[in-house]
């Protein structure tokens, strides 16, 4: 036997060396995988600490990597980071999306029913507006988020619309699982009456009208309870002739007028700053600003009482802004980073982010509007009871310029087509045919472009 | 024979320079290997983003399917592009104007004051140009603000009724205009004191034998030394005005109803925000056709005047 010849002994041991080196980060627990993830850099500043521990959590139980970022909206920067990694297709794995973002990237998002539907057969329904912007072509294409999800109920200074308006607010809308005497009777009319009552008295209302989204997404909230859409779910536009649409502007211009005559330039903080200093008697807002005013000026803070948006002739609808956690297609990990978004999905890591977040995070399962946070958060405890939607506000959460097809909605929304159309009337002193005029043309304007 | 000879062992001492070494010498190469990454720069940050801009304008809101000018004609039937154009036309033609009109007046204040006060002052006066004007907008909008405006807290003082300087139109625009002259000025006043500076002092010591007056000196003497580089500075602010983006986003974000917006910030809202990057690059595109007509009436300007010079 020649000294080059390779021997069973020899083989064997390099068989045995081989598959030991193969094995080895199994058999040490090493991560067989990284996950790349992008989520929106919270404004509660705890808010990322959950999700951060949560990666960490799931990450360990699966021997994965959990690489997590936090990307800002501040400046839309998370906005640019999408439109970045959509061309380049590269980046992250899973992204957090806002709003409209899933729709617009429908293409480049790994399909989640799988996921959806095990969530929902475990946790019930979502709420209908998350299903209008997260499902597009009866497909999932990102899940509904927790972390950073909200609404936008009205947040009231009890003490002044007591006061000032006559409506013992608390007593209508209790922190209990019941409506008070008189909920039946907040509708836009007493809203409007309260508007004027508390203008006189000056602490007006502090409802944005520029372009900035909590300005939108009140209107929105007012037409829809209307049920004044300006396009239907084919793109189709139906501004002239509708009842509906004129007896929402009407109800918008008249409240319009009881606010500060600043408000055409409001961005997002300044009905918070309005509240916060005690110059409004009511802003709609997540709970951010009542947990602002704790803070930075207790005694309005310990005035403040959330309640659910006021009804109108088509039901009760509140603003709501959701983030979707989606997959990228070009992502190498896509199986794992669903089970780590399902994971981040499950009531109880909800619970633990919403309680993180001082009750500001919304989960998109409407069964889960119950956790605990929400009764105990306070002084006074009790007062975000009601942002979560509860059976017994009979409301439905809200997308202003849904039910138009997602591409089209998000254009008018961006370009914040209904403050504007208000603002023609009340500022520019327009006549409502006249205002309409330029909605249909803005509104053909966008459908055409598709 | 020895003819051959003495060819080939002068070949040997004078070895043939190859191709290569021959194109090296040419002063035409060396210019060009010197420009090289000049032109590489611009290809990478001029040629191919304006190239890639003009091929994403031409494509449909999904950007899956070419469709030639649609986002052009759209654009051009909008109503608030309209306004869009207007408003970027007052606000870069009225700010130019005016910081130019400031910054001359600033130059000359300074020119004529003693040099050693001068570095003090023109130090101080260039802190605006200074400052990252996001930031400085920052400030401008605190004093803005529609509730808490420490303007409006001055004039209250004064019993001068509030201003709704971020809420109403004609407000808004103005407002907007003050910050980006604010800003701007400086930049104009260094360039005009640099021009003022290098005006001979013969001419005007001349001008003051004839008895012309101060008024006359600057008509016939300053203004017509300073004309090219007037030119040259308001066709650069003019393009930087155009494109101002900052200012806008911060303070009004185009509202109220869109008479604020200019061409960048609306491209941003139509591009990024509502996910329609095709009418985004095609909405900043159309700047430059505007911006072409003005370049050319100014620099012919300049190449006229040099010209007679010469």
């Amino acid at each position: 036997m020649s000294k080059s010849e390779v021997t069973r002994r020899a083989t064997l041991g390099a068989g045995v060396a081989a598959v030991g080196t193969l094995t080895a980060p199994a058999v040490f627990g090493q991560p067989t995988t990284t996950i790349r993830c992008g989520f929106w850099d919270h404004w509660v500043p705890a808010g990322n600490d959950a999700l951060r521990r949560l990666c960490a959590q799931w990450g360990e139980r699966n021997r994965a990597n959990v690489n997590v970022d936090f990307i800002t909206s501040v400046g839309n920067q998370n906005l640019l980071t999408i439109a970045a990694q959509a061309q380049s297709r590269s980046g992250h794995d899973i992204l957090s999306f806002p709003t409209w973002e899933p729709a617009a990237h429908q293409r480049m998002l790994v399909n989640v029913d799988d996921v959806m539907g095990r969530l929902i057969r475990k946790y019930g329904p979502v709420t209908p507006a998350a299903e209008y912007l997260g499902k597009q072509g009866g497909n999932w294409v990102a899940i509904p988020a927790v972390s950073g999800t909200q609404m936008k109920p009205a947040c009231v200074r009890f003490d002044l619309m007591q006061q000032h308006a006559g409506i013992d607010i608390r007593a209508m809308w209790p922190a209990e699982n019941r409506a008070g005497p008189g909920a039946d009777t907040w509708t836009w009319d007493t809203f409007a009456r309260a508007a004027e009552a508390c203008n006189r008295a000056g602490v007006p209302f502090g409802l944005p009208m520029g372009s900035f989204t909590d300005a939108v997404d009140w209107l929105g909230a007012l037409f829809a309870s209307y049920g004044a859409n300006v396009m239907d779910e084919r793109g189709n536009i139906t501004v002239r002739n509708n009842a509906n649409l004129r007896a929402a502007v009407d109800m918008a211009v008249r409240i319009s007028r009881q606010l500060p005559n600043d408000v055409w330039a409001w961005d997002d903080a300044s009905n918070n700053r309005a509240l916060i200093s005690g110059r409004s008697a009511l802003i709609f807002n997540p709970p951010s600003a009542w947990v602002s005013a704790r803070r930075d000026n207790p005694a309005v803070g310990a005035q403040c009482w959330t309640v659910p948006v006021p009804s109108g002739p088509q039901g009760r609808f509140v603003g709501y802004l959701p983030y979707f956690w989606g997959i990228w297609n070009f992502s190498r990990v896509q199986g794992p980073a669903k089970e780590l978004l399902e994971f981040l999905s499950d009531r109880e890591q909800a619970d633990a982010q919403t309680s993180t977040s001082a009750g500001y995070d919304i989960p998109p399962f409407l069964s889960m509007n119950d956790f605990n946070v929400w009764s105990t958060e306070g002084p006074p405890v009790g007062t975000v009871y009601n942002y979560p939607l509860r059976a017994h506000h009979n409301a439905r959460t809200s997308v202003a310029f849904a039910p138009a097809p997602a591409n089209l909605a998000v254009q008018a929304y961006n370009q914040a087509l209904n403050t504007k159309l208000i603002a023609r009337i009340v500022q520019a002193n327009e006549s409502v045919d006249t205002a309409f005029g330029w909605l249909e043309r803005e509104l053909n304007t966008i459908r055409r472009g598709g | 024979m020895a003819d051959s000879m003495t060819a080939a062992v002068t070949a040997a001492a004078q070895p043939r320079s190859s191709s290569l070494q021959r194109l090296a010498r040419r002063r035409s190469s060396i210019a060009f290997l010197m420009t090289l990454p000049l032109i590489c720069v611009i290809l990478g940050l001029v040629v191919y983003p304006a190239g890639y801009a003009i091929y994403l304008s031409m494509l449909s809101r999904r950007m899956d399917e070419f469709v030639g000018l649609t986002q052009y004609d759209i654009l051009i039937e909008s109503d608030t592009f309209w306004l869009v154009v207007f408003q970027s036309c007052f606000f870069a033609v009225t700010a130019v104007i005016a910081k130019a009109a400031i910054g001359f007046w600033l130059a000359h204040m300074l020119h004529h004051i003693p040099t050693k006060g001068q570095r003090k002052w023109r130090g101080m006066l260039l802190v605006p140009w200074v400052i990252p004007p996001a930031l400085s907008t920052l400030g401008w909008w605190w004093m803005y603000d529609p509730t808490y405006s420490s303007l409006n807290w001055i004039l209250a003082i004064f019993a001068v009724p509030a201003v709704p300087w971020l809420g109403e139109p004609w407000w808004a625009r103005v407002s907007v205009i003050i910050v980006n002259v604010w800003y701007g000025a400086p930049f104009f006043m260094i360039m005009y004191l640099a021009a003022l500076k290098s005006v001979p002092e013969q001419l005007y010591e001349a001008a003051a034998i004839d008895g012309a007056s101060s008024w006359q000196r600057l008509r016939y003497i300053t203004l017509p030394m300073m004309q090219n580089i007037i030119s040259i500075t308001v066709l650069f602010s003019l393009i930087v005005t155009f494109a101002n983006y900052d200012i806008v986003r911060v303070l009004t974000n185009g509202g109220p109803r869109d008479l604020t917006h200019l061409f960048a910030t609306y491209a941003f809202q139509v591009g990024i925000l509502s996910g329609n990057i095709p009418r985004g690059a095609a909405v900043s595109l159309f700047m430059l056709p505007l911006l072409a007509v003005f370049a050319f009436f100014i620099l012919r300007g300049v190449n006229q005047r040099n010209k007679e010079m010469n």
